[in-house]
């Protein structure tokens, strides 16, 4: 069980994680990481998931599944945006072959 | 049926795990492909497991929302041009929002009828991962479940988040979109918007505390939703970078809250990762503005500009594509500053088809990238790398600087804010201590533009004006285009 002050825990290291994955990032992948992290707050689609599959009265069965329609589009589109960017990086790379070191 | 719930546990596990090293992987260009892979797998993972999970009604109505969803934001988002990406991660990050506010919203409606359920007969299959749990009512009634205040009240600040989130990305998008005037101002509005804020955060503390009914619960969302409205509508389209990035990390954090109150691990892992991701990346971006958060939300851009701006001399002196072409052809470094113009246009890959010309006669050309130029930071080198543009060719703004005063020519196409002498020379600018690209320092330049109006700031802009400065105007794609025959022209 999610205790308070593991909870807090849960949510510290979390946090410093997140952070500390951001700090070394390099100008050119902000957008693609902005992006990226967009995708990754996508599994909110799964809490949606389990609020419709909670939910008792049609009232609340209908805004579980608005919330489920817009969490799948947050996961799905945030992917396939992200990785529609991040393909071009990879195209670019035999261009000149250099860059790596950056 | 234990060994069911340790599997989806584990599932949620590897997720988050995915999540983390999916990112690790997105911060680093040779990997970063390889990181959105990871990070989907681990959304597969855990919404198939989630499917698993006991005590779930409706399975039929979340497959075929889930379905639904997916199908129309991947064909969305395949389609959309590169140049609308902003607008497209503003979009789905205010459905992230929309969502965990949705959450929120089941999660307080289902506990006003809580209290005759409590009453009557409890139903006794209350599995411990079960929302029903950590009803307050529960609380109220058996006094065992000492979290659920906590519960409830991160559960109301998630859905206040996350309703914020929504409204406000929906206006970005909207904006970005150019479906709605730049700035939305009217007087008084800084206290309008606070009292909006606080009568919200009222109406949130009072359901915290445990008054659920349905008016309060609705009256509570409406003020959400208002708010991110107001608060977004006047911001200047140059500030929508970071309002988005700050929406990301709010939708981010909205996510880890609504994971406590379901008891999901995994999002409260992958939503704090963002939220403090996003934060992050949001100072970033607001630091390279030379802006604070505060200012950008609060600080009305341009609002000052119209009072003491210095007073411009000279006038806009204009080229011919065939003139710019030859100065560019008998240089010896051109220095291309791409900005929003260039997207607009979808200029890039012509623009990097002249530069491949210059290169092929021997001029040394790069590409000077400022870190906000476009409408997100990264936003030109997306553009750049999708032309082709090699990495090595591409400079940042700190390195680029130095090298403008032995520049020949510095060939500005669409950008406008970002080159602006102003911000260093005129204290009144709404842009002033921004830093900026120094192509003044260079010892031509020439920029292309549609026509003589002002940047996306609404700032007039001293460069155009300066004695080295010529005018080449029309449209990025066909200036470019033209820069382009008149090189070949040159070289047939």
């Amino acid at each position: 069980m999610l205790d308070g002050f593991l909870a807090l825990y849960i949510f510290m290291l979390a946090a410093f994680t997140g952070y500390e994955i951001i700090a070394r990032v390099p100008v050119i992948l902000h957008t693609p990481l902005m992006s990226g992290s967009n995708f990754i707050h996508g599994i909110v689609l799964v809490g949606a998931m389990i609020a419709l599959g909670h939910a008792r009265t049609p009232f609340e069965m209908s805004i579980g599944f608005v919330g489920v329609l817009l969490g799948a589009g947050n996961a799905a589109g945030g992917y396939v945006v992200t990785e529609r960017m991040l393909e071009m990086f990879k195209t670019s790379k035999p261009g000149k072959g250099s860059g790596e070191a950056k | 049926m234990a060994w069911l719930q340790t599997l989806i546990d584990a599932c949620y596990f590897l997720a988050a795990l995915l999540f983390i090293l999916g990112l690790k992987r997105m911060s680093s260009p040779r990997t970063a492909r390889g990181g959105i892979v990871w990070a989907g797998y681990g959304m597969l993972l855990a919404v198939i497991a989630t499917l698993f999970l006991p005590d779930m009604e409706n399975r039929g109505l979340i497959i075929g929302a889930v379905l639904i969803g997916v199908a129309a934001a991947w064909w969305s988002g395949r389609r959309v041009a590169m140049t609308a990406m902003p607008q497209m991660v503003a979009l789905y990050n205010g459905m992230g929002g929309g969502a965990a506010a949705a959450i929120g919203a089941t999660e307080l409606i289902s506990h006003v009828g809580g209290l005759a359920a409590v009453n009557g007969v409890v139903a006794p299959n209350t599995f411990p991962l079960a929302p029903e749990s950590w009803s307050p009512l529960h609380g109220v009634a058996t006094v065992i479940a000492p979290l659920s205040p906590v519960a409830l009240a991160l559960g109301v600040l998630g859905a206040l988040i996350g309703s914020v989130s929504f409204s406000g990305s929906l206006i970005a998008f909207a904006k970005l979109q150019g479906w709605m005037d730049r700035r939305f101002v009217f007087p008084g509005q800084r206290v309008v918007n606070m009292l909006v804020l606080a009568a919200a955060v009222v109406i949130g503390v009072m359901l915290a505390m445990g008054h659920l009914t349905l008016p309060l619960i609705g009256a509570f969302f409406l003020l959400a939703l208002l708010f991110g409205l107001l608060m977004t509508l006047p911001i200047g389209g140059a500030d929508m970078p970071v309002v988005i990035s700050l929406y990301n990390a709010f939708t981010g954090l909205a996510v880890a809250f609504e994971g406590y109150v379901l008891h999901n691990e995994a999002m409260i892992i992958a939503g704090m990762v963002v939220g403090a991701a996003g934060t992050l990346l949001t100072q970033l971006m607001a630091k390279a503005m030379n802006r604070s958060i505060g200012n950008v939300l609060f600080g009305s851009f341009g609002a000052a500009s119209g009072a003491a701006a210095q007073e411009i001399g000279g006038s806009q002196k204009p080229i011919e594509a065939a003139d710019a072409a030859v100065m560019m052809a008998y240089a010896e470094r051109v220095v291309i500053v791409p900005g929003y113009g260039m997207a607009v246009a979808q200029a890039q890959h012509k623009v990097w088809e002249f530069a491949q010309l210059l290169l092929a006669r021997g001029v040394k050309v790069k590409f000077a990238i400022h870190p906000v130029a476009g409408r997100m930071p990264g936003h030109m080198n997306v553009l750049l790398a999708e032309a082709g543009v090699p990495y090595d060719l591409i400079v940042d703004m700190e390195d680029i600087n130095p090298e403008f005063p032995a520049t020949d020519v510095a060939l500005v196409i669409g950008a406008n804010d970002v080159v602006n002498p102003l911000a260093k020379t005129d204290p009144s600018s709404p842009i002033y201590g921004m830093p900026i690209l120094d192509v003044a320092d260079a010892k031509q330049v020439i920029v292309v533009k549609r026509g003589k109006g002002t940047g996306f700031a609404g700032i007039e802009n001293a460069l155009f004006y300066a004695d080295n400065a010529r005018m080449l105007y029309g449209d990025g794609q066909a200036a470019a285009g033209q820069l382009v025959s008149e090189l070949k022209t040159l070289d047939g």
